[in-house]
């Protein structure tokens, strides 16, 4: 049976568990494509999980992680494409995948007239486990999660947070080489999150299983994950480790909070003058506060101006001015930065197309896919390629580009185009384009 | 660590182990078929269940009333009665004139449709509104595993009532009155059994369908309940209303006016889930009546005086509703499909 011989291999290759070595990926797919009627819900992905790490799928709420998982887990049909999870691909042979991959829905739920235990050995019972090995087996997952005190007390008295543990329990009975989990720390306490990513990190460590997890709450992932994808509209618009993507997304991410004790003597607004007027400052926008004995400005350094001499002029400018500095801090490029960055910089890319192919005088029908053919002719490439409605909504739009802070025209700094590179030549056979009215 | 690398090894083990290929491509399956531990957790559950007991309750209060009743009712007969073809099926078709039962045939005619209805109509969307339905298929199991289990549960439940609830008014039928089945009593009595519990197979596959399509319980229950109201309350008005447009039979119609008039009604009623389940009943308990189809007034003088006042037997009978039997096992047949093609086509996200 190839899927023994499949365990086999990704057992061996936990034990080698060198990154770069090849390790035959516990997840791999070409091409992915879901498409809904008229909604491309996940666009040509291509995404790997080795053994031994975790990935986080950082995303929006509709951004495609939920489809992209229902696909690996052959829930759901792809479109076109392929995909390959434990070695075996899920489309053709979804039950030898789902008995070596365990998976906590978004906000999943168990039977509420069953106890915890129970309703574990009715998922072991599924998945053909004997039941003395089940009970050692659901002992253990238990306390795990830390329920073994509750195991025994009918689920509808579980409060949200021991739901969601008991998820986790509930996808490690089968002892699976992989974890897909989709949101799993929403509705959660901060404490209990804390614990759940805890376990996670400890899971990878000691039964050296993979972990796929989806989220849209950046701290947690950017905490846990050793390799991110960034998810918007359907595309995986970056992927890597957090400084890869800092690199990738975060070179003009340099940011200064200033706080100055308020000052009656003072206008703000003078004050705010006088920052934007420093040389290398892109932007000073004042942050509101509610206490008023405090002014706090989020400072915008121009990319390409040094980031120390820019916070030796602040200081400068407020001794000048006689004002007392409360705070001056410098803040790291964070996942939120480098995730609205990536967001705003495919969406331009869009616009930006958008507006080439306007400018040639094509029809609008036409946009959807002359904006990407736009901004493969800037990479050299050719393909066709699938319309997508919402981001062709986009950019036809009045106002093209998104009112977000991120969006400035993009600088000449060499910046590595990642939306180009997502952009694969081959296609599949269906994936024409989309004429819309 | 070692802990768990012991208990690996043998869900490994299992693992390589080939399992028999079921169906080709959908690849191996786990020994144990899925369906049957659906089906063990569905039995656990009914049982434990607040219907199951209500249900109970129901047809306990319909096998002691109209045991009460129809026993009054042969006693009081029982005089004429004698030479009646069978006695003891009687008990089951008889009501007294002014009772306020009906007769134990027709009170379970009435409530089978309802109790299908409860044991279904929540299987699904009931697991949808849970939030169990993504972890269940997600699970080693084929989806179609989850609905044939869930039915093959419930039919299981309300089965085993029926037939206990049977024997019960039989076996108090017998003490009362005296009367001893023959065995012909008892072949009937066990294919209307069977018959029944088509019956609710098909009200069960039908709410389940409903379960699938609507994602509310309520909506489920009302649709469901639509249906049964639709066949048992309006047909018999819907029906006499086409039939009059196809063949109108007016005040000084002929006779042959008046036969296509009533074999229209005959045809049209015949879509009807109950009604094909009463004339099977009927037929099955009553080894007098010889058709099931229109009589003309000549026809049954001849079958009075003319020839034998014969009694059909058993599979004379068995003859004679065939093909009710063979359209209600059809309806349940396409029902189930279409709750089971629904279910496989449909998203898995709640």
């Amino acid at each position: 049976m190839s899927g023994g011989a499949a365990v086999a291999r990704t057992r061996a290759g936990r034990s080698a568990s060198g990154s770069a070595s090849p390790v035959e990926p516990l997840v791999r797919t070409r091409n992915l494509t879901k498409r809904y009627d008229d909604l491309v819900a996940v666009d040509g992905l291509d995404l790997e999980v080795r053994p031994g790490e975790i990935f986080g799928l950082l995303g929006q709420n509709g951004a495609g992680k939920t489809t992209t998982i229902l696909m690996l887990l052959g829930l759901t049909e792809p479109t076109s494409g392929e995909a390959r999870v434990v070695g075996l691909d899920p489309a053709r042979n979804p039950l030898e995948v789902k008995r070596r991959v365990g998976y906590l829905p978004d906000s999943v739920g168990f039977y509420g007239d069953l106890t915890g235990r129970e309703n574990l050995r009715y998922t072991a019972r599924l998945n053909g486990i004997d039941r003395a090995e089940a009970d050692a087996r659901i002992v253990e997952v238990l306390g795990q999660v830390d329920l073994t005190n509750r195991a025994d007390t009918r689920t509808d008295t579980y409060s949200r947070g021991m739901l969601q543990r008991l998820g986790i329990a509930d996808a490690l009975v089968k002892d699976p080489a992989l974890l897909i989990l989709d949101e799993p720390t929403t509705a959660i306490d901060p404490i209990g999150v804390v614990e759940i990513l805890d376990l996670l990190r400890r899971l990878v460590r000691e039964h050296g299983l993979a972990v796929l997890l989806s989220s849209h709450l950046l701290g947690q992932v950017q905490s846990v994950c050793d390799r991110i994808g960034i998810f918007a509209a359907g595309q995986l618009i970056g992927r890597g480790s957090l400084d890869q993507l800092a690199r990738q997304f975060g070179e003009e991410a340099a940011e200064l909070t200033v706080g100055v004790e308020a000052d009656r003597a003072t206008d703000p607004s003078a004050v705010e003058a006088r920052l934007q007027a420093i040389d290398g400052v892109a932007r000073a926008t004042r942050v509101s506060t509610v206490q008023d004995n405090e002014w706090t400005w989020h400072i915008r350094v121009r990319a390409g101006a040094p980031e120390p001499a820019v916070r030796g002029a602040i200081l400068r400018m407020l001794a000048d001015s006689s004002l007392r500095l409360a705070d001056l801090s410098r803040q790291p490029p964070s996942l939120e930065d480098i995730y609205r960055r990536a967001v705003a910089r495919a969406r331009l890319d869009g616009a930006q197309a958008a507006r080439s192919a306007a400018e040639v005088g094509k029809p609008a029908g036409a946009t959807t896919t002359s904006r990407r053919g736009a901004t493969d002719s800037r990479g050299g490439r050719e393909h066709a390629d699938v319309g997508d409605p919402r981001r062709a909504g986009d950019a036809t739009g009045p106002s093209p580009r998104p009112a977000s802070a991120d969006t400035r025209p993009r600088k000449s700094t060499g910046m590595p185009s990642r939306v180009k590179s997502r952009h694969r030549p081959q296609r599949g056979p269906g994936a024409g384009p989309e004429t819309r009215p | 660590m070692s802990a768990l690398d012991r208990l690996r090894r043998p869900v490994t083990d299992r693992l390589r182990r080939p399992a028999p290929a079921r169906r080709g491509p959908a690849g191996p399956r786990a020994p144990g078929a899925g369906w049957s531990i659906v089906a063990a957790k569905e039995l656990a559950d009914d049982l434990l269940n607040a219907r199951f007991y209500v249900l109970i309750a129901i047809l306990g209060l319909v096998g002691a009333g109209t045991i009460y009743f129809s026993s009054d009712a042969i006693r009081s007969s029982a005089s004429q009665a004698s030479g009646t073809p069978s006695l003891f099926l009687l008990m089951f078709l008889l009501g007294q004139q002014n009772s306020p039962i009906p007769p134990f045939y027709s009170l379970i005619g009435f409530l089978l449709p309802l109790i299908g209805i409860a044991f279904g109509f929540d299987a699904i969307n009931g697991e949808r509104a849970q939030g169990t339905l993504p972890r269940l298929l997600s699970q080693p199991i084929h989806r179609d595993d989850v609905i044939n289990g869930k039915v093959a549960a419930g039919l299981a439940v309300i089965a085993t009532i029926l037939v206990a609830l049977t024997a019960l008014v039989a076996g108090i039928g017998i003490i009362r009155l005296g009367i001893t089945p023959s065995a012909e009593d008892v072949l009937r009595l066990i294919s209307w059994l069977v018959v029944s519990i088509v019956y609710v197979a098909f009200w069960l596959s039908f709410a389940t369908l409903c379960s699938v399509a609507f994602r509310r319980a309520a909506s489920s229950v009302l649709v469901s309940i639509g249906l049964w109201l639709g066949v048992t309350l309006f047909a018999e008005f819907l029906v006499s209303a086409v039939a009059s447009f196809v063949a109108p039979a007016g005040a000084n119609a002929s006779t042959e006016d008046l036969v296509a008039n009533a074999n229209w009604s005959q045809l049209l009623s015949q879509l009807s889930p109950s009604y094909l389940y009463q004339e099977a009943t009927v037929v099955l308990f009553n080894p007098s009546i010889r058709t099931v189809g229109v009589i003309l007034p000549s026809q049954a003088a001849q079958l009075q005086t003319g020839g034998v006042p014969s009694l059909l037997s058993i599979d004379q009978s068995m003859l004679l509703v065939w093909p009710q039997i063979v359209a209600i096992v059809a309806l349940t047949v396409i029902s189930f499909s279409a709750a089971y093609v629904l279910f496989l086509r449909q998203e898995v996200r709640a």
